[in-house]
């Protein structure tokens, strides 16, 4: 369950952010998530009411954007769409890539108040 | 951060004790309450401000003018921030730390069972006469990881998690910090016996050894392909079962290379030695 160490650190952010801005609470978080983070949404999702109690994040809309996962092919500069990990490009077959997209962990913005 | 009771302070319910010292926890422990309290009166305190600022403007349309309200006062600050910043940060620190001292560090990762620290134990024993060797030992609960290791004289710090599935850089900052490491030494990692979560937490390590025994089942590699897409080197634990069981070590490879072409292999039993001296030989060489 590293989702609720995931939620406890989107909370560090908020609260900080909170504090900088000299706001009460949070409206709105949206965040971007790829698809191939490592990320279960359902548990993201099951965590998030006890991570952010007594937060400045209790009772703010959560939105998340998940990004998927693209790949370079290492060796023929292919660019595919990458569903798993150990998936291999779809031209030459090869195993040797790098990912581009869907791994991205980020607090894209915040609405305050 | 708080894996005990969800709250957003750091460090707590995580304790780091060598096997020689073993009175502080408790200490922590009375810190853990005194910072929840703390937290909770402030929130209660600004959501009562807002609130009475509310009446005094509309009294009759309350659910109405609450969003109003905020349309007409909200702020959008632009983030653009990783999650994992603050573990990011910490790692570059202690990777600074190891380079500035010439320490090699390894993070060492697997499944609960599949031998890391009966790997570690042989390795320490085998190597302890031309290495200089640290262990930081990282599990949810117990001393009994490191007292194996604190009984071959090599210094250990243990790091119990709590409920929490995996080590953070900073856990390993003020291990480390305990530890005192001499330059040109070999720092093992001993990560919590997890195969999904460490492997989003760089530890400042220069290289990460993911551990499968012949036990596991050869499709584990793209069953958990993070791990073995962030691993450096995957040693292949307890080949002495091999006669007595039915997975195909050639597929196993071939999976984890589907997931991780650069990957490099060692296969070992820590309990007979065989293979050992590759491993060896490369730890050596780093």
């Amino acid at each position: 369950m590293h989702e609720l160490s995931i939620a406890l650190g989107i909370v560090n952010i908020a609260e900080k952010e909170i504090k900088k801005a000299h706001k009460n609470k949070v409206e709105l978080i949206e965040l971007e998530i790829g698809a191939l983070a490592g990320i279960e949404f359902n548990s993201l999702d099951f965590i998030w009411p006890s991570a952010v109690k007594n937060t400045v994040l209790e009772g703010a809309e959560k939105k998340i954007n998940i990004i998927e996962g693209e790949a370079i092919c290492g060796d023929c500069q292919h660019i595919f769409k990458l569903k798993n990990i150990f998936d291999s490009c779809p031209e030459c077959n090869s195993y040797l890539k790098g990912i581009t997209k869907g791994k991205e962990l980020r607090v894209k913005y915040l609405e305050v108040s | 951060m708080c894996g005990t009771c969800g709250c957003g302070s750091e460090e707590n319910g995580i304790t780091i004790l060598s096997p020689k010292e073993l009175t502080s926890h408790h200490h922590n422990e009375e810190g853990h309450m005194h910072n929840h309290e703390h937290s909770h009166n402030h929130h209660h305190h600004e959501h009562s401000h807002d609130h009475d600022h509310h009446d005094v403007h509309h009294n009759h349309e309350h659910n109405h003018s609450n969003t109003h309200h905020h349309h007409h006062h909200k702020t959008v600050i632009d983030l653009e921030q990783d999650i994992l910043q603050h573990n990011e940060v910490m790692a570059a620190r202690n990777k600074g730390y190891f380079e500035a001292k010439g320490i090699f560090a390894i993070n060492l990762v697997s499944s609960p069972g599949s031998g890391k620290t009966s790997i570690l134990e042989r390795t320490l024993i085998d190597l302890k006469n031309e290495k200089s060797f640290y262990v930081i030992e990282g599990d949810q609960q117990t001393l009994n990881d490191a007292n194996r290791i604190d009984a071959l004289d090599i210094p250990v710090i243990q790091i119990n998690t709590g409920k929490g599935c995996h080590l953070e850089s900073d856990m390993v900052y003020e291990a480390v910090k305990k530890l005192n490491i001499r330059d040109n030494s070999i720092l093992m990692i001993e990560n919590v016996g997890n195969l999904v979560c460490p492997s989003m937490f760089n530890l400042g390590e220069n290289k990460r050894v993911v551990i499968i025994s012949t036990t596991e089942g050869e499709d584990k590699p793209i069953k958990y392909p993070d791990m073995f897409h962030t691993s450096d080197i995957c040693i292949i634990n307890k080949i002495d079962l091999l006669p007595y069981l039915n997975i195909n070590i050639e597929k196993l490879k071939t999976y984890a290379l589907q997931v991780n072409p650069n990957l490099k292999f060692f296969e070992v039993s820590a309990t007979t030695g065989e293979g050992m001296n590759d491993w060896y030989k490369w730890l050596k060489e780093n």
